[in-house]
Formats: structure tokens, sequence, C-alpha cells
């Protein structure tokens, strides 16, 4: 059995009164991809967004690294090598794209941000053409690659991307599942990625969850979740490409 | 002509005083959207901590005046400091995630307490001040008109330059810098990758009470006299510069700090003395019905 990198457990979370996760259990051992999918409003991003405590669960555990993290507060959590590309990118708009790339390093201090930027600027060029422009200023595939260098400006051995092919194009899509899966392999970096695109997400990770209502309805490994009829019916069907 | 300078000089020194008060009206604003209205008293306190502080130096017998200026700088600040940390721990901090405009309350609150507390330690009358920095310079004398230029105005106006200069730096350079903007740009984000907003919060109230404070002992020093309610009307002045420059821009709030200053300077000089606030106030209404946002103010504009 490999190490647990993250343990859910009965997880709860509400937005006032309207439950959002009704009892989440995931697990995500060290060096895997693990994927969610689901509808919009499934839960998905409020469970990305538990798992840093804002807002914190109110039943259930969570456990990422050994450490029970369910109520800390989330810029500590920030601080224990995770780093998230969160739902809708979070660019701030009014700082430059290095400005962005410094925010991403600053738990660690910036002791190797020159390595980690050029690293970066391998993985996309285009933020190297773009470094002094504005993050606002950016098109919606360019933030999207801003969001994700910004979470691995952190050095993260663990990396939540909320729909990192939203609103992009299909090529840019494919080059950024791409490089994840290259960061895995190379890097054992272990990753948990929320999709929409269940087609992408499901062949890229080892295992998947599907996500209904604020519940996981079903779970397995990426492939084998691919051939399941319900899942073929709900999330791609008409959406293949 | 002599005249006109003359009011020129007059009007930047008190520019000036207004810009470095509406720093902290216009910091806290960016990060926290609200007006701190206890950000004059906070300035009326830091007057006090100067005189208090340079009478003790006095009274122990440090007389050097640049030395004694300087410790009363650093210990002011650092006090009225201590006062713009404490005000927002106890009377803002809790009300965040409240309704808007709870911690608007609170912060007419904090001011109407800062007064009455100041009142009541300090009793009510003015409290005078001895000429600290004598003397200055006249120009002009061989071309047949004379400008008097006092020390205390050369002091304050560099003392602001300097300080102006140090926190553009901050805001732009520095970890605590970017932190502060993207407190303001994106807080959730900002708690995503490390940054403690609270502590963030909390430093840019003691950077903004810091300001007031300096702003303080220059009032002190070019008027020689302060009483528990010099707060109020400063604080209106700094706030209507603030939201003059735009609120919320750091370079706006040093503007329009500048503007207020010389259109009451100009006003007093050429119209009427008692019209001086009417003056400022309507210049205000004429660019906010064409600026809404301010001289130097970011339009509204959501990006979705």
């Amino acid at each position: 059995m490999t190490e647990p990198m993250l343990t859910i457990r009965g997880v709860t979370a509400y937005y006032g009164a309207i439950a959002a996760l009704k009892g989440v259990d995931i697990d995500v051992a060290k060096g895997e991809i693990v994927t969610l999918i689901g509808a919009n409003g499934a839960g998905k991003s409020t469970l990305m967004m538990t798992i840093f405590g804002s807002p914190q669960a109110r039943d259930g555990s969570i456990v990422y690294d050994g450490r029970d993290i369910t109520r800390m507060p989330t810029h500590e959590i920030a601080r224990l090598r995770i780093a998230q590309s969160p739902e809708g990118r979070r660019i701030f708009p009014r700082m430059t794209v290095l400005e962005n790339l410094q925010m991403g390093a600053a738990v660690t201090q910036f002791a190797h941000f020159d390595e980690d930027l050029r690293r970066m600027f391998d993985l996309f060029p285009r933020l190297k053409e773009r470094v002094s422009q504005r993050g606002g200023t950016l098109s919606g595939g360019e933030q999207q690659m801003l969001a994700i260098a910004r979470a691995l400006m952190s050095r993260p051995q663990f990396l939540l991307l909320d729909e990192p092919s939203l609103g992009l194009a299909p090529l840019i899509a494919k080059q950024i599942f791409a490089a994840i899966g290259e960061l895995n392999r190379t890097e054992g970096l272990t990753v948990f990625l929320v999709e929409q695109n269940a087609y992408h997400a499901l062949k890229l990770a080892h295992r998947g969850y599907v996500m209904v209502n604020g519940s996981i309805t079903l779970s397995g490994a990426g492939r084998e979740l691919l051939e399941r009829e319900e899942v073929r019916a709900a999330y791609l069907e008409g959406g293949r490409h | 002509m002599e005249y006109f300078l003359q009011q020129l000089i007059n009007g930047v020194t008190l520019g000036s005083i207004y810009g470095l008060i509406a720093i902290g009206y216009t910091m806290v604003y960016g990060i926290v959207g609200m007006i701190n209205f206890a950000h004059g008293d906070v300035f009326m306190v830091g007057a006090f901590m100067a005189l208090i502080v340079y009478l003790a130096l006095v009274a122990i017998g440090i007389t050097f005046v640049p030395l004694a200026l300087l410790v009363v700088l650093i210990v002011a600040m650092a006090l009225t400091a201590l006062y713009g940390w404490t005000v927002e721990r106890i009377a803002y901090r809790p009300l965040r995630g409240s309704f808007r405009l709870a911690p608007l309350i609170s912060a007419i609150g904090m001011s109407i307490f800062l007064q009455n507390y100041v009142q009541l330690a300090q009793g009510a009358r003015v409290k005078p001040l001895p000429p600290v920095v004598p003397g200055g310079h006249q120009f002009g004398a061989a071309e047949g008109f004379v400008v008097n230029i006092s020390n205390v105005q050369i002091l304050i106006v560099v003392t602001t330059v300097a300080l102006m200069a140090i926190f553009t730096v901050i805001v732009a350079k520095t970890s605590l810098g970017r932190a502060q903007r993207a407190c303001e740009q994106d807080r959730k984000m900002a708690s995503l990758l490390g940054v403690d907003v609270d502590r963030t919060i909390s430093l840019t109230f003691v950077m903004g009470a810091a300001l007031a404070s300096v702003a303080g002992l220059m009032y002190l020093l070019y008027y020689g006299v302060v009483d528990f309610y010099i707060g109020f009307v400063a604080g209106v002045k700094a706030f209507t510069a603030a939201v003059l420059g735009g609120i919320g821009s750091l370079p706006g709030a040093m503007l329009g700090g500048l503007l207020i200053g010389l259109i009451e300077t100009f006003w007093s000089a050429y119209f009427s003395v008692e019209y001086k606030d009417v003056a400022a106030f309507s210049i205000l209404a004429i660019v906010l019905i064409f600026l809404p946002s301010g001289l130097l103010g970011r339009p509204e504009v959501e990006k979705v």
C-alpha cells in the first residue's frame, strides 16, 4: 500500500444553511493523479476550498501528509507544500505576471526563485513574453497558465487544480494536461484534479471520483470509469473530443 | 507675485500634512474597503504623543533640537502605531464579515472615544508648544519682493517627501507591499498563497497610524498648539484629499493632499478665510461629478 497524501472522511460543508458537501470520503496516495468529475454545482470546487479551510468542514476530517488540517487557518495550510490553482483562476489583475509568480513563491522565502522562474518559463513560454504585463490584461488561456505556474512556484508536493482546461483552446488544454502528467512522472508531484472535461481528466488520472450533489457516487481507476455507462452518459456523450 | 509665491509655499506645507494623513485613509480603504473614521483622531493622538515625548525629553535635559526631534519622531510613530493596531484589533477585526456598515459605525464610535479619552486625560484646553525650530530664509530681496520660508516648512516638506518615497517603495517592491496589494485585490487568493490576511491588515493600520503621527508632529511644530479636537477637521480634510485623489490610490492621496492644501491656502489668501472649507469641498464635489473615481483612482470595472 502506498503512503496516503490526503485522506478525507465524512466531510460536510455549508454555505449558510445550504449543504454543499454531504459527507465526502476521498483518498489520494503519494505520487497519484486523482480526478474528481461532476456536473456544474456538484460541489467540486467547494471541496477544493474546504481542503484549504475556506469554508471549513463542519463535520468529518481532512488529514494531509499525516496532519489533521481540518481546523487549520487557510494561510497555514498553504505553507505545508500544498498549492491550489483555484476555480476562476483568481489571478491578481493589477499585478504583473512576475509579481503574481512572486506571490506564489512567497511561502518558499524565495529560496530558489530564479531557478523556479526559469522552469515555469520553460513550461509556459507565453508567460515569459508577458512577464511585465498586468495579470488582468492576459487572455483566459494565459491566465490559466499563470494560475498553474503561480501554484507551482511554491514547490508543492501536492497540487490541487480546479478546471485547468476551462475556457482553453483544446490544443492548449492538451498541453497543460501533458505538462501535469510530466510533472507527476518526473518529480512525483501528487495531483488532485477537478474537471468537467471528463474525458481528458480520466485518461490522465490514475483514479477518479464522480460527485453528484455533494456526495461521491462512483469511484475507480480512471480508465475503468471511462468505460462505465453512467459516466459516459452523464459526462462524456456529446462532449467527447 | 511675492504674495502668490508665499501662498504657494504655505499651501504646499499644509498639503504635506494632509497628504500624510490621507495615505492612512487610502491604504486602509484599499485593503479592507472601509473608511476608518477614527484615523483623524489617531492623527490627533499622534500630535499629543509628540508633545508629551518632547516635553519629557526637555524635562530630562535633552535639548539638542535635531536629536530631540528624531527621538520624538520615532517614539511618537511607535506609540501611535500601537494605537492604530489596537483600534483595528478591537473595533474592526471582530466585525469583519459582518454587514458593510458595521465597521463604519464602529469607526465613528472609536473616533468619539479617542476624542473624549484625550479630553479627559489631557484636559480640554489648548496645549501650546514654544517654537522648537526657529528661523527661516528670505528670498527675492534683490528683486524687490520678499518671500519667507521658515525652517519648519522646509522640515515638513522634506520629511513628507522622504516618507512618501519610502512608503511608495515599500508598497511597490517589498514582500509586505505585495501581500498588501494581493489582499486588496483578492483576499481569499492571498490566503491560499500563505498570506496571513489578518496580520497584513494589522500592518496596514500600523503604517497608516505611523504616518498620521508624523503628520501630528508636523502639525504641532507648524501651529504650535494642539487640542483634542484637531483630529476631526484635519481628518475630514485628509479624507477629502484621499477621495479627490482617488480613494485606494497612494499617489492619489499625495496629490489630493497637496491640492486640498493649495486650494485652502489660496482661497484664504485671495477670497475669504471663512469660506476656505467651502472652497475645498466644492472642488471635491465638482471633481467627483466629472471623475467619480477621483483624479488618479481606478474606475470600478468588474472583470468577469
